[in-house]
């Protein structure tokens, strides 16, 4: 077991050390900030000045030494376009995109657990047939435009729930929070359904197939024959054994909705990291990225790393298969 | 010879059974039909819509932001209205289409070139390669496919050539891993130890013996990812990474046509969403029924 976790943790350490030169590699090719950032007006003496300031003028891989160095500090540059520095500038948007990320996961799972059990105890009628259409419409729509569309109907037509932005917030722990005011929870709804979109279908798909293959188990029948009420069958026997592929599930796509929501953030003016992350990109606010990927990054590697220890203690098999999860 | 070709239709080829079960679902048909009209509008742009919507000499300035339905200056209707710059929106659909599909496609088949070769690799030669390969493949799968290309476009920036090479780095993966799959289980079949009792090269094993054999799940995958990069490309390129403003793709006049649905101007943005919406359900479609058909389990 202790072999396992080092070689796995070891393996983690390669892979924010391989993404680290690469993106910063990369990020170097993408064109020159120098015209973005410093005004055509600014004459050679304030651009030598701010191009030594930014840290420019150096070689690559000068740069690089010095990024590492100050990034083991926890010191990933400061922003072109802020001038604060970039990794508090993403560490303060993340509460926001996790806020947005972990309502998406309420929604898909209150919304798509009761939908996917109707659609598996009656997979022949009218609106089981309706809801499976609608998860694969889930599937198919693209996110971006199912949240444009949304915007139309509730907010430009309708005129019932806000646009855009995050809304009045409120602090909880040092932190400000949107659920907590009556406005913010109106900016939190169009977000959070469209965010959702997704892992509600699959949700649905999920609770589905796993209420029609447990529909039919002995144990089902030998409730019901005890005389059971069928709410009783499907409230406790079902629905507690269709929950552990769903929960499974939902765990290992948490990250995979914070990485989601730079398209929801940008819809809806959402002022989370990735908002942050695209505006940055555009505006060629390098610490700003590199910061974002290496957060992202880091999280994801934790993430997987927690999912696979936790694996493998539930189930040894995984272990002796060589560690190849 | 005549008398043998005569009598052919008896037999039934692989492809003709193949046909005949996908024929049987009606939606798969009309999926199918869909996708067909759509190819050929997107393949012979020029010709199948009034306007060469990017010849700033046939744009009227005048016709701009009309609703849809409106009588142009052109003498022609815009039946589906025009952008700020006087667009016909339909010539701009089909010519976006040509973009989407083009990048969807090309992305695909390199996608599919590279991870079938990679895939194939791990199967044949086992051990240590497989161990590392696979590892790679699952290191990359781990990491949700916008994440990855939003990483790549960030390094190489805006271009269809660009999104492309996003869109293949971001999808050899499911190949590699599919293709391995089959792989693992056709290479212990015995025609490939025939094959290699023959002392026939490994080049030639694996591409006339094995891949054939395994390609039946590959082209499920593919139809699919299609379906997925055009996705994809629409939503990088609405983010502003994707292809450059000269050459929009569904994905771009869709994020052009963002500012003006805030007034009500619903029809910039609205119709080329249902063009794209339409397209990947169709391909779907397409796919789903293509995964019945070629499923081994359910042939009955």
């Amino acid at each position: 077991m202790l072999v396992f976790i080092l070689r796995r943790l070891a393996q983690s350490a390669v892979v924010v050390v391989a993404m680290s030169v690469l993106v910063f590699a990369g990020i170097f090719a993408i064109g020159n900030p120098i015209d973005v950032l410093i005004s055509p007006e600014a004459d050679e003496i304030e651009r030598a000045a701010a191009i030594a300031r930014l840290g420019l003028d150096k070689p690559m891989h000068e740069q690089f030494i010095r990024f590492v160095d100050s990034a083991l500090g926890g010191d990933l540059g400061t922003s072109f376009v802020h001038g604060v520095p970039a990794l508090g500038l993403v560490l303060q948007r993340f509460p926001a995109t996790l806020e947005l990320a972990l309502c998406a996961m309420l929604v898909a799972v209150v919304l798509g657990i009761p939908l996917g059990l109707w659609a598996g105890l009656k997979p022949d009628s009218l609106a089981g047939r309706v809801i499976m259409t609608g998860s694969i419409l889930g599937f198919s729509l693209p996110t971006f435009w199912v949240g444009m569309m949304l915007i139309m109907a509730f907010a430009v037509t309708l005129g019932w729930l806000p646009a855009g932005g995050r809304g009045e917030t409120a602090s909880l722990l040092g932190v400000q929070w949107s659920f907590l005011t009556a406005d913010g929870l109106a900016h939190l709804i169009l977000p959070a359904v469209n965010l959702a979109l997704f892992k509600l279908s699959l949700v649905i798909r999920l609770a589905r197939a796993g209420t029609r293959e447990v529909a039919l188990q002995d144990y089902v029948k030998f409730a019901r024959a005890k005389g059971l009420a069928p709410a009783r069958i499907v409230g406790v026997h079902i629905l507690k054994n269709i929950m552990i592929p769903v929960v499974t599930v939902l765990g290992l796509e948490l990250g995979s909705v914070i990485a989601f929501s730079v398209v929801t953030e940008s819809v809806f003016a959402w002022p989370g990291m990735g908002k942050l992350l695209i505006d940055s990109i555009l505006q060629l606010d390098r610490p700003v990225v590199i910061a974002y990927l290496l957060v992202t990054v880091l999280l994801f590697v934790v993430i997987n790393l927690i999912v696979d220890l936790v694996y493998s203690v539930l189930d040894p098999r995984i272990r002796l298969g060589g560690g190849r999860a | 010879m005549s008398s043998v070709t005569a009598r052919a239709p008896a037999v039934e080829t692989p492809f003709l059974r193949l046909a005949r079960d996908f024929a049987r679902s009606r939606t798969a048909l009309a999926g199918l039909a869909v996708l067909v009209l759509i190819v050929l509008a997107a393949l012979f742009a020029r010709w199948v819509v009034p306007q060469d919507p990017y010849d700033l000499a046939q744009l009227d300035i005048l016709d701009g932001m009309m609703a849809p339905g409106s009588l142009g200056g052109g003498g022609w209707t815009y039946w589906l209205g025009t952008d700020d710059q006087g667009r016909d929106m339909l010539s701009a659909i089909v010519f976006g289409l040509r973009t989407s599909l083009l990048v969807g496609v090309v992305a695909t088949l390199i996608a599919l070139a590279v991870g079938v070769a990679v895939g194939l690799l791990a199967a044949y030669a086992g051990d240590r390669v497989d161990g590392l390969i696979m590892r790679l493949v699952d290191i990359q799968l781990s990491f949700p496919a916008i994440l990855i290309a939003l990483i790549l476009l960030a390094l190489l920036g805006k271009g269809v050539d660009k999104v492309i090479v996003a869109l293949a780095a971001v999808q050899w993966a499911y190949y590699a891993r599919t293709i391995r799959g089959s792989a693992l289980v056709e290479r212990r079949k015995e025609y490939i130890e025939a094959a290699q009792c023959l002392a026939l090269p490994h080049r030639r094993i694996m591409m006339r013996h094995l891949l054939p054999n395994c390609l039946p799940p590959l082209i499920v995958v593919a139809t699919v990812q299609v379906a997925h990069a055009i996705a994809l490309e629409a939503t990088l390129s609405f983010l502003g990474v994707g292809v450059p403003v000269t050459q929009p793709s569904l994905g771009m006049l869709i994020a052009s046509g963002y500012q003006y649905m805030l007034s009500g101007d619903y029809w910039v943005s609205l119709f080329p969403g249902l063009a794209l919406l339409v397209t990947i359900v169709a391909i779907n479609l397409v796919g789903d029924r293509l995964r019945d058909v070629l499923n081994p389990r359910l042939n009955h």
